[in-house]
């Protein structure tokens, strides 16, 4: 997983409520066995008609967001399935951090594994950003992990929380199984006092 | 912890293997259920790592999404390319880590979630995951149980542990007695449509009162199905007489002294008098009326004596989006709901394509015709309950009707198979989700009971079902 230090880049605006996974990733393409490749079929349904042609109003399309790396959406973001084709699909594309007033569970858990940096914001920073999302490719976001904070381009800082843990996971690129597995100590005396306690299991 | 305990309480500190000073604990799992879809990239992390499946016996594995629901369908040239791919490799996966397998040839074969409770591997009091969002289905056993995504799947399956933090505890209680021609998909839509699809963000959900004590097991796996789709990590039900009869017997159920054991605790599995819930949510069961979704979300849920509602009626991001569903669907604000036409019926899925489902929608269908040119079809949720079906004549029901009876899988429910909408389709669909061409690229989905997918197949619109009972 790459790490996450501070990032600066372009951020497309998705004002749009409930965006799910299957318009972030529709299912025709959850048939692939592999982790990549995903970019291309990003928000395939709304970005391409039926043939293939690009959707030019659609925010990815436009010259301007082409190379967005941060989305700026609406409330409730990734509500849905629990397919990590989600986030394999925006870090394919390049996005590698998504802003919004909430995320949906399981798509929330699934950015941090992927080194995708999901922002929760009240919903005035995010009026802001938005706007500021909105500027096109000349108005730059920063955002900085380890100060915890988003910075408009022209300047306005907006702090956010982040759960420690997944922060340092974050930071140094860290596998959650390879930490998990330095207390297999602990997992092997779990298991055998379930022996006793709960035999059927 | 001391002092009064929610069953959610319970089961986690039943199951903490390790907490960390910020609060992150490791927590066990009881049980491990793999399809064909989630799972390819973490068995692939595991051969590159070198990792094994730390419990092969807690792991059982079955393809449900992309097979097609057609006879013949064990012959692979039947499937595309990509899904033939995709099955094949859950096929080798099962048998390289040696994990427990229902192959499409197998009856037992069946939806993921169906499969987990009619074999008995789904027990009170577990922790169960899946990749899969619908894993809160196996939650109506007082099972904590919910979806992960595919590195979880992968973390799972190395160290038999989540990591976890524990999440916030809401109770729903449905009180008093649901009227006729209710039931629990009306129940689980009209909780949605009051807390809206984030309401039960960063919550496990208990579900409880009187409504709901008096569920089957079939209907409370369908309330539980879709605690996700208000946003839940979990819903639950304490487990009681219902629960274990049902259990009682099953292939994987404890048997003998080990029976006795295991019931003895289960027992205890309820919400103490006086536990603490962060948020409650009280709905009568007299006021839930048969409903029926008019949107693209699963919270866009009204009573079907109700009319198409205008993106006025709505605040703030949400005005936009009702009136982005209401181009998506092809309605507009006033249309009363019983005048949508419709042009395919689909009774089946995770939520609602159990045994019972089939009985109800059998009971509206009986001695009916579903209207001309209507595409009708029942996909039982397993192969067992395909044979029982069958066994109980509805399967002729169904057939004479007009529907097509098809074999186990998730079929248009997801139409990652060949069973797909086209654009401008419209059904009736017992499944959890109208999201955007969720059944196919611009088919129109509306979320109800299957009674009222029966009602609305025989007349061709969608139907209260109370004036046919
Ligand atoms: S039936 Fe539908 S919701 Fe259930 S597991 Fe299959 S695709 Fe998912």
């Amino acid at each position: 997983m790459d790490k996450f230090t501070t990032l600066t880049g372009i951020a497309a605006p998705m004002p749009l409520v409930n965006i799910d996974t299957d318009m972030i990733i529709p299912k025709q393409f959850l048939k692939t066995i592999k982790r990549s490749g995903l970019g291309k079929n990003l928000f395939d349904e709304m970005r391409f008609t039926p043939d293939g042609a690009e959707i030019a109003d659609f925010v990815l399309n436009q010259p301007a967001y082409r190379n967005a790396q941060i989305i700026v959406a609406g409330d409730n973001f990734g509500c849905g399935s629990s397919r990590e084709h989600a986030p394999w699909a925006l870090l394919d594309f390049g996005i590698r951090c998504v802003i919004s007033t909430s995320f949906a569970d399981i798509f929330f858990n699934n950015c941090f594994k992927n080194g995708i940096l999901p922002i929760v914001l009240p919903q005035a920073a995010v009026d802001v950003l938005m706007e500021d999302a909105r500027k096109g490719a000349n108005a730059r976001m920063t955002v900085d992990l380890e100060a915890q904070t988003v910075t408009t381009s022209d300047g306005q800082s907006f702090a956010f929380e982040v759960d420690p843990f997944r922060k340092h996971c974050l930071q140094n690129g860290l596998d959650d199984i390879g930490l998990t597995l330095e207390k297999v100590t602990a997992i092997d005396r779990f298991e055998n006092s379930m022996d006793q306690s709960r035999p059927w299991v | 912890m001391s002092g009064p305990k929610t069953l959610y309480d319970k089961i986690w500190d039943a199951h903490l293997v390790d907490e960390a000073a910020d609060g992150t604990c490791l927590l066990y799992i009881d049980r491990h259920l793999v399809h064909e879809v989630t799972s390819p990239q973490a068995f692939e992390g595991l051969r590159m790592t070198g990792r094994k499946v730390r419990a092969p016996g807690k792991t059982i594995a079955v393809p449900d999404h992309n097979v097609p629901t057609t006879q013949g369908r064990e012959n692979p040239a039947q499937m595309p390319e990509e899904s033939r791919i995709q099955v094949a490799a859950l096929d080798k996966n099962a048998k390289d880590f040696g994990i427990h397998y229902y192959p499409v040839t197998d009856i037992r074969q069946g939806i993921v979630h169906i499969v987990g409770p009619e074999q008995g591997w789904t027990l009170p009091g577990m922790t169960v995951v899946c990749g899969d969002s619908h894993t809160a289905t196996h939650g109506a056993f007082g099972a904590l149980a919910h979806g992960i995504g595919t590195s979880e799947v992968e973390h799972v399956l190395a160290t038999q542990t989540l990591i976890q933090k524990k999440s916030k505890n809401m109770k729903v209680e449905i009180t008093g007695k649901l009227r006729p021609g209710v039931t629990a998909k009306d129940i689980t839509l009209s909780v949605i449509g009051a807390t809206g699809t984030a309401g039960g963000t960063g919550y496990v959900i208990e579900y409880c009162g009187e409504a709901i004590r008096d569920l089957s097991m079939e209907g409370r796996m369908t309330v539980c199905n879709m605690a996700i789709e208000g946003g839940a990590r979990a819903g639950l039900i304490a487990p009681d007489e219902k629960t274990f009869e049902y259990v009682k017997g099953r292939p994987h159920a404890p048997k003998g002294a080990q029976w006795e054991a295991a019931l003895a605790w289960w027992k205890t599995l309820y919400t103490d008098e006086g536990a603490h819930f962060d948020k409650v949510v009280t709905l009568k069961g007299e006021d839930i009326a048969p409903v029926v979704t008019w949107g693209t979300s699963p919270e866009d849920v009204l009573p079907i004596t109700g009319v198409v509602p205008a993106p006025e009626n709505f605040e703030g991001g949400k005005v936009e989006a009702a009136r982005r569903s209401l181009e998506y669907m092809d309605l507009t604000p006033g249309q009363k709901l019983e005048d949508i036409q419709i042009d395919t019926v689909f009774i089946g899925s995770c939520t609602n394509g159990r045994i019972e489902d089939l009985r109800a929608a059998a009971a509206i269908l009986k001695g009916k015709k579903i209207k001309d040119g209507m595409r009708a079809m029942v996909v039982p949720g397993s192969g067992l309950v395909r044979a029982q079906a069958e066994e109980e004549g509805l399967a002729q029901i169904f057939i004479d009707a007009g529907f097509e009876w098809r074999l186990a899988g998730c079929s248009m429910c997801l139409a990652m198979n060949p069973d797909q909408l086209s654009p401008g389709e419209r059904c009736a669909a017992t499944s959890n989700r109208n999201f955007e061409g969720r059944q196919g690229r611009g088919g129109r989905t509306h979320l109800m009971s299957p009674a009222m997918a029966a009602a609305a197949a025989v007349t061709g619109h969608l139907t209260d079902v109370r004036t046919m009972i």
